[in-house]
């Protein structure tokens, strides 16, 4: 199977006050297609600025990174914008959603931003997917943390993403909620195909995933989980 | 603690100190500029008039008047003023200007400023010499030493007139002022019947006679006698109030900014004090009293409130040294700028006062804020209860306010009327915002493309303020549309109505026998002699069997003043004209039979001043003939038209053989043309004088051009005010915007496409200010057109559509001014939620 995500010795060092802070060093691993993949790791290990860099938001400082053939390292800011329009979604932890946008609004942005002309349709069923289909006219704040994450879900499906980064999808929720999100994460993940990278603290969640990688100290480590 | 607690969010509060010190300012700076005015009017009472007191009326001074007041006075003054065109000879232009012909020391306050200074003394001795405006002068291109004729005489230019006691520019631009000496004005031949001559005795009293008593004495038998006596006291009287027409309006403008600013105030404080909850909720887990947590802010806000009101003193003395430069057209004195401390101190309390005052508001909704925040972070809002305190604090707000605009007009009606105005047009400002915003959420189609969408979307943000930003925009917009529309008003008021062929010439003071060889030498110029119309002056002697002396002692009748005083231009013909038509009663064209009563036509705003029925009696005094007349109709009169109109017609048959003048009416479609026939007209009939309407309407627009900008510059304060507030909201929910922003540019939104949504929300929020503030300026024009000048008010389209787009396209540019930070803001804090 080929892959879709190929880090190559990737390494990020930030500078502040004159000062090089380095984040990460000397990263390679390869994604394939369809794949699921956990991130995991300790606070400040790196995670969440590896997912940044693989999904765009963010440039190496050395090394490629290539998504779906494409190097990221060349592309122009708004290059890189209409990249993950096109081949990303995303869930975030704090979900994330507008607040002045309905629950069905909010899943149509991403498809509106590319310039489909009749996202409502698409949008609603995937509200449906989600078992949402009847808060579709909510506002965010008139959902409970549970809900508004499966809006986020439905939002990151609804451009048919090749790859899913999820940064700590449950990590708001309570136990049981988290359960279900996990549950229609992987289930929207193996009807679409689509490869799914999570970043996250949670052990067991991370043992379902096809794939981990592991950080320490921002490399990468290779023992007990 | 709240020193401490403000280290962090000082920032925050620079635009509410912006805000109240541009307030400030213009409260301070048109307060201290009315005191220097009033000030400078007492200083200079005496130049107002020139003199200790004038006489004038229609005829010579009688002898026994003029020594009774020269029995009193060491010197005295006559001069001759009339409407009359002169002649340039050099450029061999013409122009019709206010003569006035001079005899004596005039002025005995104050001086005619000429260049040369010699000038004014000079066109007084020996010689044709005359002073002419300056402006015209700079008009035509006359020099000193150059030759002007004045009817049948021609004099040398000896002066350039600058200033004449009492007059500003703008008078004199409206009719320019040529001085001749009073030796050479029978020479002239312009003392012809017809013209309206103004004759004015100035006198010089005696140091130790007290003019105020002698007004007061001699004003009844002056007045019986048909004229106007003047002194100081009244001039002065008269300027102030002129002016303080004007700065009252510039005083409502500026109170109107300090509202907005109170608004701005308002607004930030809510938003500022909704993110100190949490603080707030802190502070009470650890056993603060509520009333502690809002002492905090108050103090706070005073300090800042306190900071605000210095800035705006300073920007207040900026304003009063700058207003006297940019109004000194229509002053006509100059105003020494001397810093007002009363107006200053008052500026620091209504700053400090309004800042905690609008600041309560906010800070009353820390009362019910829970120590539970504390454990359900981002759940706890700010709720304001409509309850006691909020009611006394409104209460305090609204009585602060009226006290404050009544130290601002010294009038206690005056006062309210201008507070309830101002909250009045707020009220209505502030529903029209929930209208329109309520509407824009519903009624726009959900097909319209996502960028739009958006943007309007985006209207309804937390902390966006919307409401309160259409509110402010729509105030500030209102005054801008109110100024345009009020000139537009003013020139639809005097404009001339009729068909594409209305005359724009009036040719007037035409004697009997020049009547016939003008018709020629008008169809010589190719020229259409569109109405050619005599003239009897007769006054009005009795009213249904009452003269003046018996109307005054009549209680039961109440006849204007001027019905017996004024002298009346009179026509007769046998037709009624297109530009009035009967209402009721008859209209008798001819009268044939001398033994017949004698029936005339009145206009009905005549009857109905001076309370006239059908068949009432009148009688005229025609140059010594008694005439009696009988009331026979009514005419509606169109007075806009270009026509001689009438407030008294008589019908063919009884003033043909009265001493008469003539009025001639054409239309000259070219300037080159007008010109040689002014000239011709001047050369040949040096009496008559020529208006042209055209250069009347542009004279006009003028003048309220010079008027309407300094209103326009206080004007710039509100609208500042309401930008302020824009900014600040802008501001304040920045942390929402870049929240938006990133989260759309992580899922793949491009600059461009953010870019658009910020000026697609910022056009919406400009267009429904723009929107709300237009209709209100259209509303209030339309009423003060209906009733106070009793004329239908039609908006001009272009004046809307500019004022719409120039307040839409300034929001959008400030918006995307204030948004550069917002849109750089990188993706990947949205993983970090940095923001």
């Amino acid at each position: 199977m080929p892959y879709i995500l190929t880090v190559a010795d990737l390494s990020k060092t930030y500078v502040s006050n004159n000062e090089a802070l380095t984040v990460l060093s000397n990263i390679d691993f390869s994604i394939k297609k369809g794949d699921s993949v956990a991130i995991i790791g300790p606070s400040g290990s790196g995670k969440t600025t590896l997912l940044g860099l693989c999904a765009g938001l963010d440039r190496v400082t050395e090394g490629t990174i290539t998504l779906n053939d494409i190097v990221l390292n060349t592309l122009s800011e708004d290059q890189l914008a209409q990249m993950r329009n096109q081949h990303i979604g995303f869930v975030f932890q704090n979900f994330q959603l507008i607040p002045t946008l309905t629950a069905l609004e909010n899943v149509m942005v991403p498809l509106e931003l590319r310039g489909t002309k009749n996202a409502t349709g698409p949008a609603i069923n995937l509200l449906e997917r989600v078992g949402l289909g009847d808060r579709k006219n909510h506002y965010p704040t008139q959902l409970s943390g549970g809900e508004q994450q499966r809006v986020a879900i439905a939002r990151a499906f609804s451009n048919n993403p090749e790859i899913l980064f999820a940064d700590e999808p449950t990590g708001n929720l309570d136990a049981e909620t988290g359960t279900y999100i996990e549950e229609l994460l992987f289930e929207i993940n193996r009807e679409k195909g689509t490869t799914l990278v999570i970043v996250t603290h949670d052990l067991d969640l991370a043992k379902k995933t096809d794939q981990i990688v592991q950080l320490k100290g921002g490399k990468l480590f290779q023992g007990e989980i | 603690m709240a020193w401490r607690d403000s280290r962090k969010s000082r920032g925050k509060l620079i635009l509410f100190i912006a805000s109240i010190s541009l307030g400030i300012g213009a409260l301070v700076g048109i307060t201290s500029f009315r005191e220097n005015l009033m000030r400078e009017v007492d200083i200079q009472a005496k130049n107002l008039l020139g003199a200790d007191l004038s006489v004038d009326g229609k005829s010579p001074l009688p002898d026994s008047l003029f020594h009774e007041f020269a029995k009193l006075s060491n010197a005295e003054s006559r001069e001759v003023s009339f409407a009359s065109m002169v002649l340039f000879e050099r450029s061999q232009a013409t122009r019709l200007v206010e003569v006035r012909a001079l005899e004596g020391e005039y002025p005995y306050y104050g001086e005619i400023e000429t260049l040369p200074i010699s000038g004014s003394k000079d066109f007084r001795t020996t010689g044709q010499k005359a002073l002419v405006d300056e402006k015209l002068m700079l008009q035509f291109d006359v020099m000193i030493g150059d030759s002007v004729q004045v009817g049948k005489m021609s004099f040398e230019v000896v002066g350039k007139i600058q200033r004449i006691p009492g007059q500003s520019d703008v008078g004199n631009s409206v009719a320019p002022v040529v001085y001749i000496p009073m030796a050479f004005l029978e020479e002239t031949g312009l003392l012809q019947k017809g013209s309206r001559i103004n004759y004015t005795t100035y006198f010089q009293l005696d140091p130790a006679i007290d003019t105020t008593d002698v007004y007061a004495q001699s004003r009844d038998i002056v007045e019986a006698a048909g004229f106007d006596v003047d002194n100081v006291e009244d001039r002065k009287k008269q300027t102030g109030r002129a002016f303080r027409d004007l700065s009252s309006f510039l005083e409502l403008i500026a109170f109107a900014a300090l509202l907005l600013g109170c608004l701005g105030v308002s607004s930030s404080i809510y938003v500022y004090i909704k993110g100190k909850i949490q603080i707030v909720a802190v502070l009470r887990c650890m056993g603060m009293q509520a009333r502690h947590a809002i002492n905090i802010y108050l103090i706070q806000v005073g300090i800042f409130g306190f900071i605000g009101a210095v800035m705006g003193c300073l920007i207040g003395v900026a304003i009063h040294l700058f207003l006297p430069e940019i109004a000194k057209s229509f002053i006509p004195f100059e105003i020494n700028p001397t810093i007002y401390w009363p107006a200053i101190a008052a500026g620091l309390v209504i700053g400090v006062v309004i800042s905690i005052l609008f600041g309560l508001l906010s800070l009353i909704g820390l009362r019910k804020v829970s120590p539970l925040a504390t454990l359900r972070f981002g759940f706890e809002s700010l709720k304001i209860q409509l309850d006691r305190p909020f009611f006394l604090i409104i209460f305090s707000i609204l009585f602060f306010l009226y006290l404050s605009m009544y130290w601002q007009l010294k009038d206690p009606l005056n006062a309210l009327i201008y507070l309830l105005i101002l909250l009045a047009s707020l009220v209505l400002l502030y529903g029209l915002a929930v209208a329109l915003n309520w509407l824009m959420k519903r009624l726009l189609p959900i097909k319209m493309g996502f960028v739009w969408r958006q943007g309007i979307s985006n209207l309804y943000r937390p902390n966006n303020q919307t409401v309160i930003l259409i509110t402010t925009l729509g105030l500030s917009t209102t005054f801008l549309a109110m100024l345009f529309f009020m000139q537009d008003l003013l020139v639809q008021r005097v404009s001339i109505s009729g068909e594409n062929e209305r005359p724009n010439t009036i040719l007037f003071d035409i004697q009997t026998d020049q009547k016939e060889a003008l018709k020629v030498l008008t169809e010589e110029y190719d020229l259409p002699v569109l109405q050619e119309v005599p003239i009897v002056t007769m006054r009005l002697i009795e009213i249904n069997g009452l003269n003046k002396e018996m109307a005054e002692e009549d209680t039961t009748v109440h006849f204007p003043n001027w019905a017996f005083n004024r002298e009346y231009r009179i026509t007769y013909r046998d037709t009624l004209i297109d530009s009035e038509s009967i209402i009721e009663g008859r209209w008798q064209g001819q009268y044939n039979d001398s033994k017949d009563s004698l029936y005339i036509s009145v206009s009905k705003g005549y009857a109905e001043n001076l309370h006239l029925n059908l068949g009432d009696k009148l009688i005229f005094n025609v140059q010594g003939a008694l005439i009696t007349t009988y009331i026979g109709s009514f005419r509606d009169i169109d007075w806009r038209r270009i026509q001689t109109n009438f407030l008294v017609l008589f019908p063919t048959g009884v003033l043909e053989k009265a001493p008469q003048f003539h009025v001639l009416i054409t239309r000259i479609d070219k300037n080159e043309v007008s010109a040689r026939y002014q000239q011709a007209v001047v050369r040949q009939f040096p009496n008559i004088s020529i208006i042209d309407l055209e250069l009347i309407l542009k004279t006009l627009e003028e003048l309220l051009g010079k008027i309407a900008f300094v209103i326009q510059f206080m004007s710039v304060f509100s609208i500042g005010t309401g930008l302020i507030v824009m900014i600040s909201a802008i501001i304040l929910s920045k942390f929402q915007r870049m929240r938006e922003n990133v989260l759309l540019r992580t899922i793949g939104a491009s600059k461009a496409q953010l870019w658009k949504i910020i000026s697609a929300e910022y056009f919406f929020l400009g267009a429904l200010g723009a929107f709300a503030g237009l209709f209100l300026a259209i509303i209030f024009t339309s009423l003060l057109g209906y009733f106070v000048f009793e004329f239908t008010y039609v908006p001009n389209g272009v004046h809307v559509g500019s004022i719409f787009l120039l307040v839409t396209m300034m929001t959008v540019l400030i918006g995307l001014l204030n948004s550069r930070s917002i849109v750089r803001q990188s993706p990947l804090q949205i993983l970090r939620s940095e923001i």
